[in-house]
């Protein structure tokens, strides 16, 4: 896209170098300390980038889910909730300092497996992987003081199931409160983004950590299943898609497992006709194109008053026009690659969809990598609330575009819909930030700023977005009782 | 004919330097058993007055740090002492007269102290601070706000653990602080500040001062630009300590007493230390559209 | 105060003469400019400067900055001498390389107009002089006008002027208007040759991003040809936030009314890597048509070297040294 803007100031090809890798061509389970064969079928995970394949991966079937709980469970009873917090803690330290050793190497395989540009590997993925270990190490000794009792309790084992949109960071975002809780682990990466998690089982090997205390086990949805629904499984925390955490809700019904959901989310982005214009159309483009759209508290609904409307449009496009899509290893890459074949399929379907709804389709020009899974920031504009786009969960670089005149109608549009994952509000005026604030159904409301994380702030939905949150103190209710 | 060793010279700590006292004094430190071991800088009025100086130089600076980039901070302190352990034991041996496994067990808690302190960086906000339900429509949120530049007089019994206590719950929270150690056993504390030196704290944040609390501490207690004075280094001397309380008063600093024997610093802190030197400030904003 | 040779409110024709009448209608104009978010605009300006800017794209960066320079001296201690050498290392940049590009401009305070552009010639390296009692601004109007016209006189191609930071922090926006509008007029020369103005709003002075939005368009309004950032006396100078809220500023003035405005920083670019930031900065915030000395200059002294530096670097492949460098 940028081609198009500066024939003359073209920036060179800027890569970073992928030998700071060692990808094996193979990887196992690890469990209990090691690695070890999984006896599923094996699976290959690709770079999505070039439909290149990194590693072929174990599968683990229901007997490797057995023996990895069941590690767990030993680490659990034996060693980890024996162990005086203020140990745990110098564990978790040391994990957030090895991190922090071999950042970059984790960034470039992020974005090797996940297609994510590597300066958001880089600047935000690892960085915030290094800061929820630190933080929540800095719990491990202090959970008298999280205003969970005297002397809270851990559950036991912690099954954790992840997505394949922020590999590294949810993970850190499961294990990290669990461990400094007293719990041991059981995860499992989505199948097309292990490779980050098992680089962390060799950091967890590097820091000594006792054998058990996590387990990472690669799979698909079966694996999945196998382990959420494992009797030796005290609590499941999940992040993904509400039909599938619905599926979790109900397999869990009638035991005694603790639950956390974190799920989809069709995020209400609302810009008033005060809003500080520029830092305004910065938040769209980080709301919605940030990781390729592929975020569940993305702002994919943007709602704008009718009076800037035009101003904000014209804006936004111009600045579409310099984001820079490609190879996500180049430092100067915007705009990575969609994960996968499929959920390609799934953008492109409901694209059409708002076609065919009448919806106007608009992206900045832009030559398409010819091997790879891409698709351009897009916009539609013509949306209400009756269109499937505004309604249904894209997960992709696609913003809906519909206008307000009142903030009575910006709530209502905002809240009209199940999820309730995350919101923006843009305007100058404080009381008014404080007001929408008030009245939006939404876990996160940002002010203007969007998609903002921190390990001290709380993350998580209301309504069909999940239940539980992760981060902060709240993060610790999650595996405490 | 055996190799003569080169020793060390104890300095003072001020704004990130290691000046001798200005007043060019010092006074022999001696060990446990009565043996010399070196020549400490004597802390003078002006000493303290150049550390107040600078550790208000540095308050801005370091209260505007992320509690974050804090908390990195104060463990990286515990990483640089984990590494210097020996050094730490023998001065603890030294100093405290300790065998050389209680002296271990000394420097473990000391370490694993500024440890928790690390992790407090960025959860003290969150223990203590909250939105308030005022009855309006209102949005009114309470902080923990450091006070301040904080005169510390370190323990005189503890001159390692006890120090270390004295000095991190204050910093952690974004003080800075200028503390007068452990008269008879100071040289723990040049130690520690030589780690500070290394481990990416900013000048200024701790100043060290090697002397006298009864010479000092009236000079920091009556000093207008200090907005806090933890006596703990006085325990058992209520005459002083009343004196300095009624110092303190004159631009009503926050005081931290002193106790009447120095207490046992092997046990968990709690809240009090670093609650001892935050203001609570509270912030009122109206909802509306 | 009134000023002798034009009217307020007539600045070119700009369409603004609603606007800049009085105190109180530039007051509602400026104020009703869309606010700017300091930390959203801090973040921006952040992220554009991790871009990574390698071989042939570093290549046409460094020269470009290099043809973008204002070599600058605007010190008590300045000579004929100096000023001289300055001027010649401003044509030859790199003495050793004649592939070197000649600077933009040689910046002098009034007095040294003359030397320099005797030095410059025909070389087509311009004269800018600061004037209206620079740095501080805080002299009678007669006696600014009349410092701008002897360098006009002297044969400045540019003037950089200062507002009067007084009058605007105290809301007195149209005699900071009118202030420019006459400065604007005594640039004039009978020959049309008018000499460019460039209107220095010291934004370390006006603290925040709201005010430099507000002086951007003021200036604008009063037929400004650049707006620059600094005198380079005050910390912070520029800074690439400020740059990029005085380049969505000249972007936003063309879309409304199609008239460019240059936009010059100055004052605390020093390294090449800088210099580059500013280059992405104008390349993505407004685009390619602002990437030309017309359009966009560093002021700067030590800038130069630094490139001079890197540029042998690009070509020798080794890193150079300041020895291998002349000091003017």
């Amino acid at each position: 896209m940028a081609k198009t803007t500066s024939a003359a100031f073209e920036y060179a090809p800027a890569p970073e170098s992928r030998s700071i890798v060692d990808i094996k061509p193979s990887y196992g389970l690890f469990v209990n300390g090691e690695f070890v064969d999984g006896h599923g079928a094996a699976f290959k995970t690709l770079s999505p980038a070039i439909e290149e394949v990194l590693a072929e991966i174990a599968e683990a079937d229901q007997a490797d889910v057995d023996a990895a709980v069941k590690a767990a469970r030993k680490a659990y009873d034996k060693v980890w909730s024996r162990m005086p917090g203020r140990e745990r803690a110098k564990y978790l330290y040391r994990i957030a300092r090895i991190i922090q050793e071999r950042a970059r190497e984790l960034a470039v395989l992020e974005s090797l497996d996940n297609g994510k540009p590597i300066k958001e590997s880089r600047d935000v993925d690892v960085p915030l992987v290094a800061a929820h270990f630190f933080y929540y190490a800095g719990w491990a000794d202090k959970l008298e003081y999280a205003g969970r009792g005297a002397d809270p309790q851990p559950l036991g084992v912690a099954g954790q199931v992840i997505p394949w949109n922020f590999p590294l960071l949810m993970l850190a975002w499961k294990i990290a409160p669990a461990l400094a809780c007293g719990n041991t682990v059981v995860l499992k990466p989505a199948e097309t983004t292990p490779l980050t998690a098992l680089l962390f089982a060799e950091i967890c090997q590097q820091a000594d950590l006792p054998p058990g205390v996590v387990n990472i086990i690669t799979g698909a949805g079966a694996t999945g299943q196998a382990l959420v629904s494992h009797p030796g499984v005290d609590k499941v925390a999940f992040t993904g898609s509400t039909e599938v955490g619905k599926a979790i809700a109900r397999a869990v019904a009638g035991t005694d497992k603790r639950v956390t959901l974190e799920l989809g989310g069709k995020a209400a982005n609302i810009v008033f006709d005060d809003a500080p214009i520029d830092q305004a159309v910065e938040g769209i483009v980080d709301g919605i194109f940030f990781n390729q759209g592929h975020v569940c508290c993305a702002g994919s609904r943007l709602l704008v008053q009718e009076s800037v409307f035009e101003e904000l449009l014209e804006r936004l496009k111009r600045r579409m026009s310099t984001l820079r899509m490609g190879d996500p290893l180049d430092k100067n890459t915007d705009i990575g690659a969609i994960n996968s074949a499929e959920q390609l399929h799934r953008i492109r379907e409901l694209s059409e969809v708002g076609d065919a709804e009448g919806a106007e389709r608009w992206a900045a020009a832009c030559d398409l990598p010819a091997k790879g899974y891409w698709f351009p920031p897009t916009i539609f504009t013509g949306v209400s609330q009756a269109h499937r786009i505004a309604r249904e969960e894209i997960f992709g670089p696609v913003l809906s575009v519909l206008t307000f005149r009142t903030p009575a109608e910006a709530v209502e549009k905002a809240n009209n819909t199940p999820y309730g994952l995350s919101a923006g509000v843009w305007t100058d005026k404080g009381s008014r930030i404080l007001s929408m604030a008030d009245k939006l159904r939404a876990g996160v409301v940002w002010a203007n700023t969007f998609n903002k994380f921190d390990p001290t702030s709380p993350f998580g939905g209301y309504k069909e977005s999940g239940y539980g949150r992760e981060g902060g103190r709240h993060g610790l209710e999650g595996y405490l009782k | 004919m055996s190799r003569i060793d080169v020793r060390k010279t104890y300095k003072l700590y001020i704004g990130g330097a290691f000046p001798r006292s200005e007043s060019g004094y010092s006074y022999e430190v001696l060990d446990s058993k009565g043996k010399f071991v070196a020549n400490a800088s004597l802390a003078s009025r002006k000493d303290a007055r150049d550390a107040v100086g600078a550790a208000r130089k540095a308050f801005g600076g370091w209260s505007g740090r992320t509690a974050y980039n804090r908390g990195q901070i104060l463990y990286r302190i515990a990483e640089i002492m984990e590494d210097r352990r020996p050094q730490f034991v023998q001065a603890v041996v030294q100093s405290e007269g300790l065998s050389a496994a209680r002296a271990d067990k000394v420097v473990d808690e000391a370490i694993d102290r500024l440890v928790w302190y690390a992790g407090w960086a960025d959860k003290v906000t969150q223990v203590l601070g909250n939105t308030n339900p005022v009855a309006g429509p209102y949005f009114n949120l309470s902080s923990p706000e450091p006070t301040g530049v904080v005169a510390v007089l370190a323990p005189q019994e503890s001159s390692l653990l006890g120090l270390v206590s004295v000095v991190a719950p204050v910093v952690v929270t974004g003080n800075t602080v200028v503390v007068v150690s452990s008269y008879e056993r100071p040289l723990p504390a040049v130690t520690f500040a030589e780690v500070l030196a290394t481990s990416d704290v900013p000048g200024g944040v701790v100043n060290v001062l090697t002397g006298s609390a009864a010479t000092v501490a009236p000079w920091l207690a009556a000093h207008m630009d200090v907005n806090a004075i933890d006596l703990v280094g006085v325990a058992g001397e209520p005459a002083l300590a009343t004196d300095l309380e009624v110092a303190a008063a004159d631009n009503l600093k926050r005081v931290r007493r002193a106790p009447a024997a120095e207490p046992d610093w092997s046990a968990e802190p709690g809240l009090e230390p670093m609650t001892a030197f935050l203001e609570t400030k509270t912030v009122w904003h109206p909802i509306g559209v | 105060m009134t000023a002798t040779s034009t009217t307020p409110g007539q600045a070119q024709g700009s369409g603004f003469e609603d606007v800049t009448r009085t105190d109180a209608s530039l007051r509602r104009f400026l104020h009703g400019l869309p606010g700017v978010d300091q930390v959203g605009a801090e973040s921006r300006a952040a992220g554009l400067g991790t871009r990574s800017i390698k071989t042939s794209a570093k290549a046409y960066a460094i020269d470009l900055a290099i043809r973008m320079v204002d070599l600058t001296t605007l010190e008590g201690q300045d000579t004929p001498g100096k000023v001289r050498a300055l001027a010649a290392k401003a044509m030859r940049p790199d003495p050793a390389d004649p592939t070197c590009p000649q600077v933009a401009a040689v910046c002098v305070y009034p007095d040294m107009v003359a030397t320099v552009k005797e030095t410059l010639g025909s070389s087509g390296v311009k004269v800018a002089a600061v004037a209206t009692a620079f740095p501080s601004g805080r002299a009678a109007l007669d006696i600014k006008l009349a410092d701008t016209r002897d360098a006009v006189e002297a044969g400045a191609d540019e003037i950089d002027m200062v507002i009067d930071r007084g009058a605007f922090l105290a809301g007195r926006y149209q005699q900071v208007f009118d202030e420019i509008v006459a400065t604007k007029a005594a640039c004039a020369r009978p020959d049309g040759h008018d000499a460019h103005l460039k209107v220095i709003f010291e934004t370390g002075e006006l603290q925040t991003y709201d005010n430099v939005r507000r002086a951007s368009w003021l200036a604008m309004m009063a037929g400004a040809d650049f707006i620059k950032t600094s005198t380079g006396k005050v910390q912070p100078a520029a800074t690439l936030p400020v740059t990029m809220v005085m380049l969505e500023a000249v972007r936003d003035f063309r879309d409304q009314t199609g008239t460019m405005v240059g936009v010059k920083p100055a004052g605390g670019i020093r390294t090449s890597k800088d210099a580059i930031k500013y280059l992405v900065m104008v390349n993505e915030v407004v685009g390619q048509d602002w990437l030309d000395p017309d359009w966009f200059r560093f002021g700067a002294s030590t800038l130069l070297n630094d490139l001079l530096m890197q540029r042998t670097k690009m070509t020798t492949g080794r890193y150079s040294g300041p020895d291998y460098f002349t000091l003017d």
